[in-house]
């Protein structure tokens, strides 16, 4: 029997989503900037984003998703070779 | 089967007939025996559920949780401390809208430290979208958990559940107690129905994210609306329970020689058995009284109770709680209820912290009350057997609230 109760509505659930609270790149003071020279492809910074906001490039390099990073630094300061810069907007 | 119990015993072979997947639960006294006899069901292989042990009472309910999110039915019990230590959790059970049932053996809050009990630490989280039941003896535990499941898991409900017990009186008494198999109970009781909402690995969820105030308000309003619904829910599982196991306790509310009386006592809980008897006596010299046991607490069985009280010349309420600063909380709302008709109605706070509340104490009550009502002296609320000469020593005069 298929219950007329909807249990997704009744209950304050979510689904996951990209962005789901806009483009909080705009929220951003400092850009992180990643030098491939440097980087060494260990992925610590995709590892450390708390907003998921940077993905892994076919090559294997982290790339920053500007529309959602907030410039925290986390991953400039994470890196074990400071091949992140953090460069005012 | 007849065993002899106690209300804490019945309450774990409750559990155990509800075929109950998950106990997660931390000790307190006067608890204990609920989850050491769970435990013991387990450990035995009476019982095929999973014993949680866990560090604390907000654990206890995040584990509980956790079960109910993935599908189980969950069992847990706590008293005084350990509640209101899991308060913060019990508000996530309900807005997550699990039908977990807990045992709470009420116990008067600290400090001055007790055990013994009161209704304080239950009924302050009257407010949270628990149902609230409250028993009066080992039996009525027994029937009352398995009746709690049957409503909490109703589709139209959905809501977490706590049944409430007196400590020591109710919890450590040992009564006969007729017990119902798991096979008998599943007759009354099916296995939990898969609901979509379990947690499922193919389809993550999060559950309870920030919500704005532009939709906040319907959740808590369709709690609302299911908690008025739990009302028939109840009533139904209780018709229910006594056609198939004739016992049935009223719904929300017991009734006791109620039809032409003049005077209705109410009371909750283990009391109820000596206000019984105290009517009784009551009866005999001349008066006419009645008894309305309260059964059910959240939802508030406000019609029921209004049409039961609201030509009474006299509804005693007697709380065994306090409210400090406002009365008893049961008093508090039936006079909310009764505020334009023509009962009386005299609110007495008594067996705080354990105090013994004897039937000879209730018709002491009963018939004060009733001469404070042809005086026309009625206060807002009373305290019961306070030591006045204490109160002058400590503070050097007596004067309110009263003290009957």
């Amino acid at each position: 029997m298929e219950s007329k109760i909807k249990f997704d509505l009744i209950t304050p659930i979510s689904y996951p989503g990209e962005g789901s609270a806009g483009a909080t790149g705009s929220w951003r003071v400092f850009k992180p900037i990643i030098d491939r020279e440097k980087c060494r492809k260990c992925l610590l910074c995709w590892l450390y984003c708390p907003e998921a906001a940077i993905r892994v490039s076919e090559e294997n390099y982290p790339e920053i998703i500007y529309e959602y990073c907030k410039g925290c630094g986390i991953c400039a300061n994470e890196c074990p070779v400071k091949a992140i810069s953090m460069v005012e907007e | 089967m007849r065993l002899v119990l106690t209300g804490n015993y019945a309450a774990a072979y409750a559990a155990k007939a509800a075929k109950v997947e998950v106990v997660s639960a931390y000790p307190i006294t006067p608890q204990t025996q609920v989850v050491e006899k769970l435990s013991e069901f387990i450990e035995r292989g009476e019982m095929n559920a999973r014993y949680i042990r866990v560090e604390s009472e907000h654990s206890a309910m995040a584990a509980c949780i956790g079960a109910a999110m993935a599908g189980a039915r969950v069992f847990t019990a706590t008293s005084a401390h350990g509640l209101i230590y899991m308060s913060e959790m019990l508000w996530w059970a309900a807005g997550a809208r699990l039908p977990i049932v807990m045992g709470v053996i009420t116990r008067a809050m600290a400090p001055p430290w007790s055990i013994w009990s009161d209704h304080c630490d239950l009924l302050s989280l009257r407010d949270i979208g628990w149902i609230i039941y409250f028993c009066e003896n080992a039996q009525e535990v027994f029937d009352t958990i398995i009746q709690a499941y049957k409503v909490a898991e109703n589709e139209e409900v959905l809501l977490p559940a706590m049944v409430g017990w007196d400590a020591f009186q109710t919890s450590h008494t040992a009564e006969p107690v007729d017990v119902l198999s798991p096979d008998e109970v599943s007759k009354y009781l099916p296995p939990r129905r898969p609901l979509p909402y379990v947690i499922d690995f193919e389809r993550p969820f999060t559950h309870g994210s920030l919500c704005y105030p532009d939709r906040y308000m319907e959740f808590r309003y369709l709690m609302d609306l299911s908690m008025s619904k739990a009302k028939k829910a109840i009533v139904e599982a209780d018709e229910e329970y006594g056609d198939l196991f004739g016992r049935k306790y009223g719904g929300v509310l017991e009734k006791y020689l109620c039809e032409d009386a003049e005077i209705a006592v109410v009371t909750m809980g283990v009391l109820s058995g000596d206000a019984r008897y105290a009517v009784d006596i009551l009866r005999k010299e001349g008066y006419k009284v009645g008894l309305v046991r309260l059964r059910v607490v959240r939802p508030f069985p406000s019609s029921e109770l209004k049409k039961e009280l609201k030509s009474k010349k006299l509804v005693c309420v007697i709380d065994r709680n306090i409210s400090i600063g406002r009365g008893g909380i049961l008093g508090t709302e039936i006079k909310a209820l009764l505020k334009n008709s023509s009962a009386n109605v005299v609110n007495v706070v008594a067996g705080i912290g354990g105090r013994d509340v004897s039937y000879e104490d209730i018709v002491n009550i009963v018939k004060r009350s009733l001469d404070l009502v042809e005086k026309g002296e009625v206060p807002e609320y009373m305290w019961y057997s306070i030591d006045k000469e204490y109160v002058v020593k400590a503070v050097g005069e007596y004067y309110e609230p009263p003290a009957l």
